[in-house]
């Protein structure tokens, strides 16, 4: 038996305050879209109501804000995981001599504060003569999320065996069907992380798309115009229906890979 | 279809060089295309841009080209309380983010490792504030400690504060923001490298007479020097161009403006494109410089 002591006790006791910490605005959030506030503003709690969760889209510039963010989230996740995951498989399974000017050139764009990003994109539409609107915002989000998948994909292309593509061949399989039937599922659920972390970082941004958006609303655009006028709940709303969706996406996700694991030390 | 393409090579057997080498550039070019076309050119068009001149016409907004280096004279003299202040509260943030952070990571990461359903659960909790708008977190924040708030309420009942200080708009609320913000990027990176860490290691410094506090110095802090160092890259560089924060409207005040501030402020309203393009070409040199020692130190392949 371990002898008792306080000492033993503080790691984990920091670690689950520091946990309650970090979660505390997103209790808040979501325990004010709740709130039955009737002003513009959504400060003091005024008792408990689901209208605003029942009626968001009475608030019209809330709703149609989220849908552009979604739209602008889907297309530039799709272009960017396509592209991304190219990028991470020839950089993981190739050698070529300017490995590491690529492996530079991809974390530049990450390592690339937004209002700089935001800005020099900004300048060179304007340059260009291209007046901001979806395409722009479009082209902007898919630069920072770029880098993003190909870390995400590339940890799954390094633990994929390469013998099981040769097994392919070996059995008379044409190269596509060897990426179709071997490779691609199998980096499937990394390439599905990628995708939800470019769809996050795309439908949270709001610097960047300041930049490049002209008139084009986002919802983090909304929120950040209304908190010089006060947010209301309505925001809170989406923002919770989002957290949650997110939520039980990755816990799906995490059972789901707890099980096959199981099953696999079981064999 | 350079998917289908990849299928016919793999890393040990490249029987012609030639047709690898194509699978390599049909696979890399398009991305790579992409961010020279919208990565590299707009930086490149900012350096332009940031030593324009006003433009013979007189309008506002209209700059020609003329090789204005007195612009970031300009920038230095006019901004320098902006642009030590960026750095100081990135630098503040991102000390306080990793001692935050440290001791979380090793929790997660090295103690819970005989328990995965926990540590998948408490990762999951690390990373959930990624999920809530981060607009809306900072604006949780402001309401929590604005004036007429329950914990404000208590400071000034309790004589901790006097009713005439406020929280909110100080240098110390927009650190607090900011460190919360970023605090996931920091836990994320010493996760990863502190959950390979070889426990092993420790037991061999204790059984040669090392005090706890010897081993975590020569053993568990040198092994964890790569998750410190992309974590406070992470921390430092976007909280070095945050502006969200710092503004009136959330965390900050007029006393807390940022190089972020300034460059929206120029280039959105004044239209002062060559500043805000001088400022912003600074900050990039300042980050270009810290990534360029990095990689010195590590290489690149640890970059990704």
């Amino acid at each position: 038996m371990k002898r008792f002591s306080i000492g033993r006790l503080t790691l984990p006791a920091y670690s689950f305050l520091a946990m309650a910490f970090m979660l505390i605005p997103i209790v808040y959030t979501i325990v004010f879209s709740f709130n039955d506030s009737k002003q513009r503003t959504n400060t003091q709690w005024q008792g408990f109501t689901l209208d605003k969760w029942l009626g968001v889209c009475n608030k019209q510039e809330v709703c149609s804000a989220l849908g552009n963010s979604i739209f602008i989230g889907v297309v530039s996740t799709l272009i960017a995981t396509i592209l991304g995951t190219a990028l991470a498989i020839g950089l993981v399974r190739y050698k070529f001599k300017a490995k590491a000017l690529v492996n530079l050139a991809l974390f530049l764009p990450m390592a690339t504060p937004e209002v700089v990003l935001g800005a020099g994109l900004a300048g060179l539409f304007f340059n260009a003569g291209v007046g901001a609107g979806m395409p722009t915002v479009i082209i902007a989000h898919v630069v920072f999320c770029l880098s993003f998948v190909v870390v995400t994909v590339k940890a799954r292309v390094q633990t994929l065996d390469p013998v099981l593509e040769e097994a392919g061949r070996d059995l008379y399989a044409n190269p596509s069907q060897v990426f179709w039937k071997i490779t691609f599922p199998l980096l499937l659920p990394g390439i599905i992380s990628a995708a939800l972390l470019s769809f996050s970082l795309s439908f949270d941004d709001f610097i960047i798309t300041y930049f490049n958006s002209g008139s084009v609303e986002t919802f983090p655009k909304y929120v950040y115009v209304a908190a010089a006028r006060g947010v209301p709940a309505e925001a809170n709303v989406i923002a919770s229906a989002v957290f949650l969706a997110a939520i039980l996406i990755v816990l799906a996700t995490q059972i789901n890979g707890a099980f096959k694991r199981k099953r696999l030390a079981k064999k | 279809m350079a998917f289908a393409a990849f299928g016919s090579g793999s890393a040990k057997e490249h029987k012609s060089p030639t047709k690898s080498s194509r699978i390599v550039l049909a696979l890399l070019m398009p991305g790579l295309v992409y961010l020279g076309l919208f990565f590299f050119t707009p930086l490149f068009s900012l350096v332009v841009t940031s030593l324009e001149a006003p433009a013979a016409s007189g309008g506002i907004g209209e700059y020609e080209y003329g090789f204005q280096w007195q612009n970031y004279v300009e920038v230095v003299t006019t901004y320098m309380p902006q642009i030590l202040r960026s750095f100081l509260y990135a630098s503040i943030a991102t000390i306080i983010a990793l001692l935050v952070s440290y001791p979380l990571a090793y929790f997660i990461g090295v103690k819970l490792r005989t328990r995965p359903m926990l540590q998948r659960l408490m990762l999951v909790l690390v990373i959930a504030p990624f999920f809530i708008s981060f607009l809306l977190r900072t604006i949780a924040w402001k309401q929590i400690f604005s004036d007429g708030g329950a914990l404000m309420q208590f400071a000034y009942s309790t004589g901790l504060m006097d009713k005439s200080q406020h929280f909110l708009g100080t240098d110390a609320a927009v650190i607090f923001g900011l460190t919360y913000n970023f605090i996931p990027f920091m836990t994320l990176p010493l996760f990863t490298t502190l959950e390979r860490f070889d426990v092993r290691l420790l037991e061999a410094g204790s059984d040669l007479y090392a005090n706890p506090a010897a081993v975590f110095r020569k053993i568990t802090l040198p092994l964890s020097m790569p998750g410190i160092i992309s974590g406070t890259l992470l921390v430092f560089i976007p909280i070095a161009g945050d502006y969200v924060n710092a503004g009136q409207n959330f965390l900050g005040s007029s006393k807390t403006s940022m190089i972020g501030t300034i460059v929206d402020t120029e280039f959105l309203q004044t239209q002062n494109y060559p500043i805000a393009s001088a400022l912003s070409v600074m900050l990039m040199a300042v980050i270009v410089a810290l990534v360029s020692l990095y990689v010195r130190s590590s290489g690149t392949e640890d970059l990704l």
